[in-house]
């Protein structure tokens, strides 16, 4: 049991965590491993906060486990971050979008979006700030975000260059004909950050 | 070959695999994604949209009746709906197989209870199967099927969201042949007189024995032994959690067919072990069942009752082990789902907000996304109880009001999907009854919450085709409502003409209703020309107006407002309301 890893994707509805867990879970079964991947969609595609678990290893029997458990996470959006810290183990490695979505609570002054939210994620865990709107406009659609994170989420994991799995084809196959060159340029630009 | 499925796909790839030919259903989170996976067999399966899960129900019945393997689903809230036919099928019984997939939602991701529809399953008398997996969700479709045919009875599969929405691997399999069993009419079996009821009424008490004798022997529930102190049967999503909690030295009674239960088997298996331990989720459905039997076990006396277990979660309880994790100098501020960028019902409710600041009218609302206009800015909606219930519950304030003496107007709201699903018999109660109510339908041409479904009103079917569109200035003029006022909800001025306008009316007598009609600028099958608004911080007066139409791409960003561009649409309506001109279109 101990080989296997837990992978938390945490995002706001529309940023694509969706989709990129599509994408990393097709690639990890290619690779070999047993994969079990848990989401919850539904009222949270409206922009609400969405997470995805992933568990890959030997033999993988429940796809979510609880808090304290994920090996590494990936936040989509700074603030999540902070909103599912009790999820990851402690001083796990996480992967940070430094971009910025200001929740309704927050526009309509209900709440206060914490302005130290990297530093406070920084503090506690191991963690890599990754400018994926900047990276993601620069290869040419702001959009592709996700796969900048995923790009750096498998670098980080050691499995970017896994010779069982042709990364790029699996992109290709989960995109729209039209957005291919982009996405594959944005996940290139996450590997190389 | 092997491939990752959600449950829900690997449910719509055992339907095809074991047969089927007609599926019928109503969309639902999480059971949604079964029917939209059928398409792709369009060569073996005949798949549809039904205006609701009670006519879904009898739609696939009837199938089953004309001969040939068929299915229906639905999430739970859904079965509340097709229980009338489930109960009456389950005495009749089957020609061509005949399963039910239903997803129960519990921890409400998405939902508006929590609600344990294996009860279902005992009170219908019917059999019942939970797989725990993907791959389990194939292979059960072809037993329920098997069952189905077997034993002369519908079979429920009971799924729940981390069924539905996780993925595991799946080994795919080829088509059986099932032949159609040409239809002849068999009118004691069919019609349900009192006369033949009372028949099927004893045949159903048998079937449940043979049913429980099938469950004892059948492989789908099976015991893994390991040591002998500690015992857990466990069932459904609970299976994997209980491995990850109990591990190798415990041994297992995995239950797949959970009605009727496998009581000697558990009984057996009971008998090995010390300490006999019931893991399930919302109920205590076996537990019940267990103890009922005279074999003693630990459930819910310890395991809570409500909500979605998780290992930790089974592991706290039991227990008491605590996780060690980590919290951050830092709080996330709240992010509930909300009216999309561009959705087409804002300019709808940030109307009907901006009249009603002193409550003279009355919102009832209806479920889908426009439920989201409970929450600020607007606080619009005041009540949703279930689909269709928007205009019906209108109906009855509106009387109360009108008993009472006070003139305050009341509005039923729903969706186009809504409409269709049970909102136009509201309609016609209104009309029938002379409710003093402004029905309004927000037609957004999709069914949106669930994820852009077509229905009676879209003029497309779930496979494609071009279809009848039934109108709903139409239905509702057919019923009695004279004045119908139909706007472009995006265009503010003109939804401010038509609320004045059926205001009016109805203060004179009339019966008038609205439909706000502007497409979801999501639905893929629809070109959508995307747009884009700016702020010009040079003229932004600060007054925070447009935060008030309730957009997540704008914010205030000190003193001036701001729009994201990752997330605006270019709808204008926050340009609409600047009284300084400040927010213009932009070239995109
Ligand atoms: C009986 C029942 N069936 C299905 C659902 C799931 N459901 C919630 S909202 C909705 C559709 C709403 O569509 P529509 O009325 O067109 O409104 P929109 O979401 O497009 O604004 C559905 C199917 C439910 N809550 N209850």
């Amino acid at each position: 049991m101990s080989d296997v890893k837990t992978i938390l994707l945490c995002a706001v509805g529309g940023q694509g965590a969706i989709l990129t867990s599509n994408i990393l879970t097709d690639g990890l079964l290619k690779a070999g491993f047993d994969v079990k991947m848990s989401e919850v969609h539904g009222m949270a595609q409206r922009g609400g906060s969405v997470t995805t678990q992933i568990r890959y290893g030997k033999k993988v029997h429940s796809a979510l486990l609880g808090n304290g458990q994920a090996d590494i996470g990936v936040a989509f959006e700074r603030m999540e971050a902070v909103r599912y810290t009790s999820l990851m183990k402690p001083g796990a490695r996480f992967i940070v979008n430094d971009f910025r979505l200001t929740p309704m609570s927050v526009a309509v002054g209900a709440a206060e979006y914490p302005e130290n939210a990297i530093a406070a994620v920084s503090a506690v865990f191991d963690t890599v700030v990754v400018p994926a709107a900047d990276i993601a406009t620069e290869v040419g659609n702001v959009r592709t975000m996700n796969l900048v994170l995923l790009g750096a989420l498998l670098k980080e994991l050691g499995l970017a260059d896994n010779p069982d799995v042709d990364w790029e084809e699996v992109i290709a196959s989960a995109v729209p004909e039209k957005l291919r060159d982009v996405n594959i340029k944005a996940f290139r630009a996450g590997v190389g950050f | 070959m092997k491939k990752m499925m959600t449950g829900n796909e690997a449910l719509a790839r055992g339907f095809y695999e074991a047969g089927g030919r007609f599926a019928s259903a109503y969309p639902g989170t999480p059971s949604t994604e079964i029917l939209e996976n059928l398409p792709q067999y369009r060569d073996s399966i005949y798949c549809e949209w039904a205006p609701n899960e009670k006519v879904a129900y009898e739609a696939a019945y009837g199938a089953s009746i004309a001969g040939v393997r068929s299915l229906v689903t639905m999430k739970h809230v859904g079965l509340n709906v097709a229980a009338d036919p489930l109960f009456t099928a389950a005495y009749n019984g089957v020609t061509g197989g005949f399963v039910m997939a239903v997803a129960d939602d519990p921890s409400i991701h998405s939902s508006q209870n929590e609600q344990d529809s294996r009860h279902y399953a005992k009170s219908s008398k019917i059999a019942m199967l939970e797989p725990s997996d993907s791959a389990e969700c194939k292979k059960f479709m072809a037993e329920a099927m098997h069952i189905s045919e077997t034993f002369d009875t519908p079979v429920m599969i009971r799924v729940t969201t981390r069924i539905c929405h996780s993925k595991s691997a799946v080994e795919t399999g080829e088509r059986a042949d099932v032949p159609w069993k040409v239809y002849k009419p068999d009118i004691p079996k069919y019609v349900a007189t009192p006369a033949n009821a009372t028949k099927h009424r004893q045949k159903v008490e048998q079937r449940l024995i043979d049913l429980e004798k099938y469950s004892n022997e059948s492989p789908l529930n099976f015991a893994e032994m390991g040591g002998t102190d500690v015992g857990v049967v466990c069932a459904s999503v609970s299976r994997p959690y209980a491995k990850e909690v109990f591990g190798e030295d415990a041994s297992y009674f995995n239950v797949g067919m959970s009605w009727p239960m496998p009581i000697e088997s558990i009984r057996a298996f009971a008998a090995k072990v010390k300490t006999l331990y019931v893991i399930e989720e919302l109920d205590p459905f076996m537990e019940v069942a267990i103890k009922a039997a005279g074999i003693d076990c630990i459930g819910k006396a310890k395991i809570p009752p409500m909500g979605e277990l998780n290992p930790q979660v089974i592991n706290g309880a039991l227990f008491g082990v605590q996780p060690d994790f980590k919290t951050v100098d830092a709080v996330a501020a709240p992010r509930p789902p909300v009216l999309c960028a561009g959705c087409s019902h804002r300019g709808f409710f940030y109307t009907i907000a901006k009249n009603n600041k002193d409550g003279k009218y009355v919102i009832c609302g209806d479920i889908g996304c426009y439920t989201l206009a409970c929450n600020p800015p607007f606080n619009t909606i005041e009540t949703c109880v279930c689909m269709g219930g928007g205009f019906s519950v209108a109906a009855g304030m509106a009387k109360v009001f009108e008993l009472e003496g006070d003139d305050r107007i009341v509005f039923g709201v729903l969706g186009d999907s809504t409409y269709m699903h049970n909102g136009i018999v509201g309609a016609i109660e209104i009309a029938y009854n002379n409710s003093r109510v402004i029905p309004c339908v927000v037609d957004n041409s999709t069914t949106g919450m669930t994820g852009h479904q077509d229905h009676p009103g879209t003029g497309r079917t779930l496979m494609g085709d071009t279809a009848n569109i039934i109108s709903i200035e139409g239905t509702l003029k057919s019923v009695g409502f004279e004045k119908v006022f139909t706007v472009d909800p995006q265009d503010l001025a003109a939804m401010q003409a038509a609320l004045d306008g059926a205001v009016a009316a109805i203060k004179a007598g009339e019966r008038s209703a609205i439909v706000a009609r502007r497409p979801c600028v999501l639905v893929k099958t629809r070109k959508f020309e995307r747009g884009l608004c700016e702020v010009d911080a040079d003229k932004c007066v600060g007054c925070k107006l447009c935060t008030k139409v309730g957009c997540p791409a704008i914010a205030m960003s000190g003193k001036k407002a701001q729009i994201d561009i990752t997330l605006c649409v270019g709808c204008t309506v926050c340009a609409q309301v600047c009284p300084a001109d400040a927010i213009t279109t932009v070239e995109v």
